[in-house]
């Protein structure tokens, strides 16, 4: 059994990866959820829910079960293969897109094997054009969804959408060559090693600086990619009912759900990645004592949600939110006190913080602006970010060529 | 590794099953689906090709395919929306005089 | 039986499942599935090659481009179930001979060529991006831009062609 295990070690080890990823993606995408209507909430002056578990805690739960007891209703007269086929296509795609961002630079040593954070092995060279094919194959579960339904509605949001997400893909493609020309790779570990070449610099080596002009393209381009707001006319509800998800009732539409959340984190991780620096932290190199930083910002964080907790209304409150506090304090002394342990949660622990920034101001930016027009929008995927986007490639390639990499 | 041949047979059964729809099917996009079928086998051979050799002009040759395959696919689908505009029909059986 | 042999024989088994399901479903949007599924067989079976950025843009260009394209079509002219007349069925049996014929003349020209072509196993190839990138932009760089004339010619001809009459 053990010479079983040991010789089959790299698939084991991949599977345990993939089970391992699997559960903490679908969990940061409930709690997404949660933080969504927490943060909308608080920017409209009100609660959100908080009256699920302390502060609303649970409320991701409380979906999650409603959705699978919700009645699942076929509409008559839909071609049933496709319509079963949509949403499965796009949770799948939505989720094989994480398999490709790595999540740190340092490999545990366990058993006697190096494992690397992230599922794909590191010499993936197409890394960045892997997660663009798999993107390109999200048209499919949106567009077929929409014409199995059978109905008028669903049918214009799913074209709609569908053409809005091939138009933007060149936007989105065009603005990432810049970094490319600057990192000479497409892989995505060579990209963040690349921005890592000045370790004095910190944050200033990032390639935000330099290619300004390709990161709003291709962050404005993403969540036209994802359907967010503002470009979310397909599936707005006051526009075309539901859009292209309107005839999908409970666990399918859950599925549609999740793929857009979770292909909103993937596209949060490519920004860290691509233009700040991915797990880089913004301090220089030689300030080793801002390794200190994580435990500096989760001891006291933990402090707070105990004093909270002790203070809060109900009974479960009281005894949960400590809980959960005294959790985040012990991890934080336990970074301070493990030198070993610290150093491999460096890289982790700067990715997640940036992802959770730009997961932040997605939210932000739903709960702010209005959404534009379909022709307003189609107009501005091509008459202003497509040729955007080739300027910056011709502005890149010419700074390349006259003065060399920077 | 896998001998070349193995992947040369793959192409020509799947060309074989592009030429049989072909001539089979009656639809006038699903014929053009087939055409698309049979550059991809053809394409498959480019690779294998390219990969027995050594050399990578197989593949220089299969991004040209692609290329052309991709502007084909566009302008012959426009022929076919005014097809069915203009006959309202799909059948390739019942577009094959060229005065109604 | 090595994990590639497997790896191969299960990806070229799924390339002709999608092929003749192309041929034997009745609604285009089925057949159109079923070509995409080919298309993603063919991409797994460059990836095993080792031809990494030709698997790319297969699944990029012809999966998320020209297939969209064609679902959008079936989607537009609301394709039905299309109907067999006699035609077509009498068209079947010698159809069939004439495929197996072919494939079996490439097959026996392939058994009977020399040692070279039937025993020749791939070779490493490395860095195939860098190495059609330089390729295209030096040796082929000609056809390189008279593709791109010719994506623009296209362009300009589907545009025009679905216009509406303006009357």
């Amino acid at each position: 059994m053990i010479s079983l295990l040991s010789a089959n070690a790299e698939l084991i080890i991949t599977i345990v990866k993939i089970a391992l990823l699997l559960f903490i993606v679908l969990t940061v995408n409930a709690y997404l959820t949660w933080f969504e209507r927490k943060v909308v909430a608080h920017m409209q002056s009100r609660w959100g829910p908080h009256r699920v578990g302390p502060h609303g805690l649970l409320q991701p739960l409380a979906d999650g079960v409603k959705f699978l007891f919700k009645e699942d209703p076929t509409p008559a007269g839909v071609d049933k293969f496709v319509y079963y086929l949509a949403p499965l296509l796009a949770l799948s795609l939505a989720l094989t897109s994480i398999a490709i961002i790595p999540f740190g630079p340092e490999p545990l040593h366990l058993f006697g094997h190096d494992i690397y954070l992230g599922i794909a092995p590191l010499n993936l060279n197409i890394g960045i054009l892997a997660l663009f094919a798999i993107t390109a194959l999200g048209v499919y579960g949106v567009a077929l969804a929409g014409w199995s339904s059978n109905s008028k509605y669903p049918l214009l949001g799913g074209l709609r959408s569908s053409a809005q997400m091939v138009s933007y893909e060149l936007a989105l493609t065009m603005s990432v060559v810049g970094v490319l020309l600057m990192a000479g790779s497409f892989n995505l570990r060579d990209i963040i090693n690349a921005q890592a070449s000045h370790p004095e610099r910190g944050l200033l080596g990032w390639n935000v600086w330099p290619q300004i002009l390709g990161f709003f393209c291709f962050f404005t381009a993403a969540v036209a990619e994802t359907n967010r707001v503002p470009f979310d006319l397909p599936e707005a509800e006051s526009e075309l009912v539901a859009g292209f998800h309107t005839e999908y009732a409970s666990f399918k539409f859950a599925m549609f759900f999740i793929a857009e959340y979770t292909s909103m984190i993937t596209v949060s991780c490519l920004c860290t990645i691509m233009f700040f620096g991915g797990w880089l932290s913004p301090f220089p190199a030689s300030w080793t004592f801002t390794h200190y930083v994580p435990s500096l910002i989760l001891i006291p964080a933990g402090l707070w949600v105990i004093w909270d907790g002790l203070r809060y209304e109900t009974v479960f409150g009281r005894m949960v939110l400590p809980g959960v506090g005294s959790v985040i304090t012990l991890l934080g002394a336990l970074f301070v006190a493990l030198p070993d342990v610290n150093n491999f949660i460096q890289g982790p622990f700067w990715l997640l913080s940036k992802i959770l920034g730009f997961l932040f101001v997605y939210v932000w930016m739903r709960g702010t602006l209005p959404r534009f027009r379909y022709d307003q929008l189609m107009a501005f995927g091509w008459k202003l970010l497509l040729p955007v986007s080739i300027v910056n490639v011709i502005i890149t390639s010419f700074v390349i060529l006259m003065w060399g990499k920077k | 590794m896998i001998p070349t041949n193995y992947y040369v047979i793959l192409s020509a059964i799947l060309f074989g099953l592009g030429v049989f729809a072909f001539i089979f099917r009656r639809n006038i996009i699903t014929i053009f689906m087939s055409i698309e079928l049979m550059l991809n086998a053809v394409n498959l051979a480019f690779v294998a090709f390219s990969q027995a050799l050594g050399k990578l002009d197989g593949q220089v040759f299969v991004l040209f395919v692609i290329v052309v395959a991709a502007a084909e696919a566009a302008v012959g689908l426009g022929i076919i929306i005014l097809i069915a505009r203009n006959r309202q029909t799909l059948n390739v059986e019942r577009v094959d005089l060229l005065k109604l | 039986m090595t994990a590639q042999l497997v790896v191969f024989f299960a990806l070229a088994a799924l390339a002709v499942i999608g092929a003749v399901s192309l041929i034997l479903q009745k609604h285009p949007i089925h057949s159109a599935l079923s070509l995409i599924v080919v298309m993603v067989a063919l991409a797994g079976l460059y990836l095993l090659m080792g031809a990494e950025f030709v698997a790319a843009v297969q699944i990029i260009v012809y999966g998320g481009a020209i297939m969209v394209l064609f679902v959008f079509v079936i989607m537009l002219l609301n394709a039905g179930v299309e109907e067999h007349t006699s035609i077509s069925k009498m068209a079947g049996i010698p159809g069939l001979l004439l495929v197996v014929a072919l494939a079996g003349f490439v097959a026996a020209t392939i058994a009977k060529s020399g040692a070279s072509v039937q025993a020749a196993t791939q070779t490493g190839m490395l860095s195939s991006t860098k190495g059609i990138s330089e390729m295209v932009f030096k040796d082929f760089v000609y056809p390189f831009e008279l593709t791109s004339f010719l994506i623009l010619v296209a362009i300009l001809g589907a545009t025009v062609l679905a216009q509406r009459e303006k009357s």
